[in-house]
């Protein structure tokens, strides 16, 4: 049986098994659709969170983030803690309280909270904002994930993904949505550790990833560690050293900070939450949810260590027992005729790998090319592109000149820079010839770099659409539930009836799924930066509200609406100086290098000055104004202790 | 709650769990994961140094143990004050 036709099994059969879910899980009312009728149990909500918040970036991308980075693997370790340890502040912090206050949506409860249907108001907008962002990647990890396992178009994988969304989300809602993603968590941790584990058996010995990362190098006999050798290789190579420490330890604490409060701070994650029977239970689930997310993300530095290890030693042949440039490096011969490098060619017709003889000495050389051979390199390109673009007309001989000096100042620059102790002029190379090495093949490669057989390539391809569909599907219920709850419910139509709700509910999920699938289809160019913008409000928006709103009974209406206010346009001023107005390219005011940034804090960082903003304004105001009602003060009550929460009310 | 100061002496007690896991918190991941890393550099965990394993590793082992640990405080405290549901 062919690839293509494993991959088509396996993923329809996943396919099938969300569609039965959905057909099971049906909701007959609206507590079923906003809270999946608050009868999951901590463990599968747990399961469910898990698949919930991790994205197809964190399946797909996440590891090859870690391991390609030019400034090294230790400075992305932003990313792992901050995306678990926003859990430590979700559980003591916010989801035992959010679900005493047992509604259904987080604008619902800052509009109680703060007494005032603007801070709801706000609160929606947030959400849309942050929400809608982070659909679209989402979206485009479906039809790209088709589109490299299944053989069509980007947009046709975007259409059968958003129809399979569509059918369990606007049937079942919540309580739909929960029960697939439990199936589809099962799906994406198989997918992702079958991969990790053959490959730290390989390199390491070590059946757990997580041992295989601080255990030695199998290969050279087990003296050196893995990452003592990852370490010796990238360098010898002109690479930062995996391990080398950050060159700005204020703006990793800062992006650290930003990511942990932001995840606290996401709806979509938030309101998973409320679906658990009791208050404990919301304390317990958000342990299990770690619990799950923590088998995909403990092991994902140790796949990112070891696949950059593996694509080294591949290419530097003898750097597996040796230094690499002990042995010539891979012939082009080599990866024609050998089938265990038959990958090779494989990812280079996806466009996610490519290579170039550029000294034509049949072999390529993979290294990282200093920055003045780079800028030689690139001079003599566009020097060469002129003449061989020159017209009739042109001064050839002026042209031709051109070339030659910029092929002189090029071979100037080989003879300086040093790889090892010999001059690059020397080894007789001229540039990087592995000229392209996508995050992304770090994970989807993996198996076959493994040499693992077909039916695991087929179960990464079915993980990377579980990844995808459960996260879409969750922000999916977080847009249409703000719209349909907070929106017409809560101020436009509040007389509806609960039929006439939930069709409301159906309706405004088709609606999302519909906007989301366009703006898949026609991603606007700044969707890789407006990440940063949803984690960054998250920070400073709803993450304070939320806190303030359980902690201190003292923060007022005016007080939170303009905190929220404060700290949504200070953080977002700050991304746009650097990313452009609304993102618009050539509308940025400075350029976006670490040597503008004020203090050093990078516009992905920004988050948490905002929700240092947010928190102050908030105090300041609400000290200045009167003290909330004798009602509200009741309420903070009885969110703190959790005797009595029971079924959630719709009023 | 009819009885405020039991309600009064429940907060305090929980605010006093959530403040020590909140120090933990914070020294696993930005104490030996970021800050204390170059301080620390000759410790090592397996082929790691105990910086390197903490931030990759090691502070997400300690946020699991965390929220149970508390989870489990919180229980025994919510009995205490019977407000336990």
């Amino acid at each position: 049986m062919d690839q293509f036709t494993l991959n088509l099994i396996v993923v329809g059969f996943t396919f099938a098994i969300y569609i039965g879910i959905a057909i099971w899980a049906r909701a007959g009312t609206t507590a079923e659709f906003y809270a999946a009728g608050q009868g999951v149990h901590p463990v599968l909500n747990g399961m469910a969170t898990g698949a919930d918040w991790m994205s197809a970036a964190s399946f797909i991308s996440m590891a090859g983030i870690i391991a390609l980075a030019p400034a090294g693997g230790y400075q992305q370790s932003a990313f792992l803690m901050g995306w678990t340890g926003g859990y430590v502040l979700l559980a003591l912090l916010l989801a035992p309280y959010l679900r005493k206050f047992g509604k259904f949506t987080v604008p619902e409860f800052i509009g109680d909270r703060f007494y005032s249907g603007t801070a709801r108001l706000v609160a929606v907008i947030c959400l849309i904002v942050i929400s809608v962002t982070y659909v679209i990647g989402q979206m485009r990890g479906v039809g790209v994930t088709f589109s490299r396992f299944l053989e069509v178009s980007t947009d046709t994988g975007l259409y059968i993904g958003a129809t399979i969304v569509f059918a369990y989300a606007v049937l079942g809602g919540m309580k739909g949505i929960t029960y697939t993603q439990v199936a589809q968590y099962v799906v994406l941790i198989i997918a992702y550790t079958i991969p990790a584990i053959f490959i730290s058996l390989a390199l390491t010995g070590n059946f757990l990833p997580q041992l295989g990362l601080i255990g030695s190098y199998a290969p050279s006999g087990g003296e050196v560690s893995m990452l003592a050798k990852l370490d010796s290789l990238v360098t010898e190579l002109g690479f930062t050293a995996y391990t080398a420490d950050t060159t700005n330890m204020f703006n990793m604490f800062l992006f650290t900070m930003s990511l942990m409060i932001g995840t606290a701070g996401l709806p979509h994650v938030i309101i998973r939450f409320f679906t658990v029977p009791k208050v404990a239970d919301a304390r317990s689930s958000a342990g299990w949810a770690l619990v799950f997310i923590a088998l995909l993300y403990t092991v994902a530095p140790a796949v990112g260590a070891m696949a950059r290890l593996n694509l080294t030693t591949t290419f530097w042949p003898g750097g597996a027992t040796g230094t690499a440039l002990s042995e010539p490096a891979l012939s082009l011969a080599d990866i024609e005729s050998k089938p265990e490098l038959a990958w090779i060619n494989t990812w280079k017709a996806t466009g996610l790998l490519d290579f170039a003889d550029k000294n034509g000495d049949g072999m390529i050389q993979y290294f990282n090319e200093p920055k003045a051979v780079a800028d030689a390199n690139a001079a003599l390109g566009t020097a060469t592109k002129a003449l061989a673009d020159a017209g009739a007309d042109a001064d050839k001989a002026a042209l031709e000149a051109a070339v030659i000096e910029a092929t002189t100042a090029r071979d100037a620059a080989l003879a300086e820079a040093k790889l090892g102790d010999k001059s690059l002029a020397e080894l007789g190379l001229v540039g990087n010839e592995l000229t392209k090495v996508d995050n992304d093949i770090m994970v989807l490669a993996n198996p076959e770099i493994a040499a693992l057989p077909g039916w695991v390539i087929a179960l990464v391809a079915a993980g990377g659409l579980a990844a995808a569909l459960s996260t879409a599907a969750g922000l999916l219920l977080a847009i249409s539930s703000a719209v349909s709850h907070d929106l017409i419910k809560g101020s436009l139509n509040p007389n509806i009836s609960e039929k006439g709700e939930l069709m409301a509910a159906r309706i405004s999920m088709g609606v999302a799924i519909a906007v989301a699938t366009w703006l898949g289809l026609n991603p606007p160019g700044f969707a890789a930066q407006v990440v940063a913008l949803a984690f960054g409000l998250a920070a400073a928006t709803i993450f304070p509200a939320l806190m303030m709103g359980i902690f201190s009974k003292r923060i007022n209406k005016m007080g939170a609406i303009l905190g929220m206010l404060s700290g949504l346009v200070f953080t977002a001023v700050y991304i746009f100086l650097y990313l452009g107005w609304f993102f618009v390219p050539g509308t940025n005011v400075y350029a976006n290098v670490p040597a503008n940034y004020f203090f050093g804090i990078s516009p992905l960082s920004i988050g948490t000055i905002g929700a240092v903003v947010n928190f102050v304004v908030a105090y300041v105001v609400s000290m200045a104004t009167q003290a909330p009602p004798q009602h509200v003060v009741e309420l903070v009550e009885s969110i703190r202790v959790p005797k009595g929460a029971g079924k959630a009310q719709a009023h | 709650m009819a009885d405020k100061s039991s309600a009064n002496a429940y907060w305090a007690a929980n605010i006093k769990i959530i403040l020590i896991s909140l120090a933990i918190w914070f020294a696993c991941s930005f104490g030996l994961g970021i800050i204390l890393r170059p301080a620390l550099e000759g410790i090592h965990v397996g082929g790691a140094d105990l910086g390197f394993w903490f931030a990759q590793n090691g502070s997400i082992y300690v946020f699991l143990i965390l929220i149970f640990v508390y989870a489990k405080m919180m229980g025994k405290i919510d009995r205490d004050h019977g407000v336990d549901e």
